[in-house]
């Protein structure tokens, strides 16, 4: 419990006050971070910018740092839990401000894999980036996905494994889609540690993503490419 | 009574335990996201073959096949009512195959972590886990194990609660952790963490140290931060045989069982009495390690660099207990909860 001079968040330039929501997304201070976020929107920051500059940003550190030894899986549930304070406050207001969605995508982790930290992570910047996202959460059969797609109509498919024994099941998904004949009504896009952009071709995926920045700009690009199909020549 | 594990450790300078239990039943046709251990009751032969596997290749000690046997993973497969049952067949194979070896062999429990974040991070209170862990227990002692086992545990509290399980089933117990993230569990505790969370443990295991992670270098160096401790326990080494790779459609370990054999060897002398693998290692690997240990007199500790020069370069340049750990960023330091 440091208890010098305490900070006043209202009273930081704007510079200062991204800053020092790196540091509390890194400190896992969820609600000095949506104290932030409040005040931001109030100086009229738009819902994106603060969700870009300051919480993704922030939480790109994190993940650094994770990756680096430095910080553990404790600090990185608690910064996760801090931005997802952060993104109730600006959801609502992210689906105000864009028009139709972007896109919609149906997202979950598969099969018999209960790792779902970086799922939703993805979920969230997706739901940050203008995507309509149903996160179907943790351990999916090839059915739920596909009831999924159905229902809601989805353009993307996102599926996320950690685990190498689990990843192969991926597989089992694009192929049931392509028995059925409906494989390409779907971008599938995958992601999580263990694989890589050789697995993502031979289980046959439209794109691997590293991490869930690369997911929003990677779906971006294919929902673009498929309106140009679909446009009259 | 003593039990049989402390009686065979009184008569033996090391043990062998087991290999692989998901790499061996993925090749006898397990489906990516099923749940090994309804095996136990629709296909006993094949989970007896699995033991009979590291019992042939000369294991002195094999685990059941109930890694993820807790309420909390069986309920991915909405079997979390047959937790009793399916830990007490397992264990009842085990039995049997050890019985009729004819050879003075250790059936231990298998107790996997139950995947769940413990709180305040997480949901899982302390009182449920130790439940699910005692629940397992019971279910392992009924079918007649020697020892139960608790092993890739990241969490400390998670690794207490085992012990209390253990504690209430009244039986004797050994407990590994994984170390996989740059040295330390995924949730950042050290091998000297550990080895202090052993000291204040009241139900202590009779044998603690590492499985799984990333590669036999890791572990070695793990095991040489237990056995810088000078524990009273004994120190167990159950390493993967070296780093998957997805091959043509199915997961391939790259460590050879040379490599497992000189592994084997280093564990050894670095403290470990316990030596067995994890993920990867066949009933090959076994023999070969078998063959090192007995062929090979016990020598000195190896330094780090004998261990990388030997197994591999490290994943990390620290283990977070030589001082040298990358520390976390500057913050404007104003404000800090601890
Ligand atoms: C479009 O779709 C997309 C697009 C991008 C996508 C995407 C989907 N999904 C991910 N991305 C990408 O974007 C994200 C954000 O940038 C990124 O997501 P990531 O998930 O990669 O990154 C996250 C932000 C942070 N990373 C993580 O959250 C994973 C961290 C580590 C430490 C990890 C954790 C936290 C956990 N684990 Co587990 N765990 C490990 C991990 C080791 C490590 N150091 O990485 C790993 C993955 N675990 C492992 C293991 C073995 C296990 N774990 C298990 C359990 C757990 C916990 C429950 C304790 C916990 C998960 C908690 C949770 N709710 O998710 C068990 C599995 C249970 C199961 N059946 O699933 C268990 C089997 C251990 C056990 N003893 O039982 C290892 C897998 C080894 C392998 N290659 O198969 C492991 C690599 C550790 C290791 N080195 O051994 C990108 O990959």
């Amino acid at each position: 419990m440091a208890d010098e001079e305490d900070i006043i968040l209202s009273e930081l330039e704007d510079e200062e006050l991204t800053l020092q929501m790196h540091d509390d997304l890194y400190d896992g201070l969820k609600e000095e971070i949506e104290e932030a976020v409040n005040i931001l929107l109030a100086r009229g920051w738009t819902p994106y910018d603060v969700l870009t500059k300051a919480l993704v940003a922030g939480m790109t550190i994190v993940g650094i740092d994770f990756r680096d030894g430095i910080l553990f899986v404790p600090e990185v549930l608690l910064a996760a839990n801090a931005m997802k304070g952060g993104m109730g406050i600006l959801k609502p207001l992210l689906a105000e401000t864009g028009a139709a969605p972007v896109g919609k995508m149906v997202i979950g982790t598969v099969k018999g894999d209960i790792h779902d930290i970086g799922k939703n992570l993805v979920a969230m910047m997706m739901e940050g980036a203008g995507f309509e996202v149903t996160d179907l959460g943790i351990n999916n059969s090839v059915e739920k996905y596909l009831d999924a797609l159905e229902n809601e109509k989805a353009d993307i498919l996102g599926m996320s494994a950690l685990l190498t024994t689990t990843m192969p099941y991926m597989k089992v998904v694009i192929d049931t889609l392509t028995e059925k004949n409906i494989r390409n009504d779907f971008i599938v896009l995958v992601g999580g540690a263990p694989l890589n952009e050789e697995f993502s071709k031979a289980i046959g995926a439209d794109a691997y993503c590293r991490d869930a920045a690369v997911a929003v700009e990677t779906a971006k690009e294919f929902m673009a490419r498929k309106h140009n199909q679909a446009a009259p020549q | 009574m003593t039990d049989r594990l402390t009686q065979l450790l009184a008569t033996r300078d090391w043990l062998l335990a087991d290999g692989a239990t998901g790499t061996t039943l993925f090749n006898m046709g397990l489906q990516s996201g099923d749940s090994p251990e309804l095996w136990n009751d629709q296909h006993p032969d094949r989970i007896a073959a699995l033991y009979q596997g590291a019992v042939d290749a000369g294991s002195d000690i094999f685990l059941t096949n109930t890694f993820g046997g807790n309420a909390s993973r069986l309920k991915l497969h909405d079997a979390e009512k047959r937790v009793g049952e399916l830990n007490r067949i397992a264990a009842e194979i085990g039995r049997n195959v050890a019985d009729k070896s004819g050879r003075d062999l250790v059936v231990a429990g298998s107790m996997g972590p139950t995947g769940e974040i413990m709180e305040p991070m997480g949901t899982l209170t302390f009182a449920s886990a130790v439940e699910m862990f005692h629940e397992q227990a019971e279910g392992l002692k009924e079918g007649g194990v020697d020892v139960l086992w608790a092993e890739t545990i990241s969490a400390p509290d998670e690794y207490r609660a085992a012990a209390e399980g253990a504690r209430l089933a009244n039986m004797p117990w050994c407990g590994t952790m994984s170390f996989d993230t740059s040295g330390r569990t995924m949730m950042g505790v050290t091998s000297a963490d550990m080895a202090k969370l052993i000291e204040k443990l009241d139900y202590k295991p009779i044998g603690y140290g590492a499985n799984c992670g990333v590669g036999s270098s890791d572990l070695l160096r793990t095991v040489l931060g237990f056995s810088a401790q000078g524990p009273e326990q004994v120190i167990i080494a159950k390493g993967n045989a070296g780093i998957p790779k997805y091959v043509d459609g199915h997961i391939h370990y790259d460590g050879t069982p040379e490599l497992m054999g000189e592994y084997a060897v280093m564990a050894r002398d670095c403290g470990a009495r316990i030596i067995g693998g994890c993920c990867g290692t066949t009933p090959k690997h076994l023999e070969s390690m078998r063959a090192a240990l007995e062929n090979t007199p016990i020598g000195p500790r190896p330094t780090l660099e004998q261990i990388s020069t030997t197994l591999g370069g490290f994943s990390s340049t620290s283990d977070g207990t030589d001082g040298n750990a990358p520390k976390a960023r500057e913050r404007s330091g104003r404000r800090r909860r601890t």
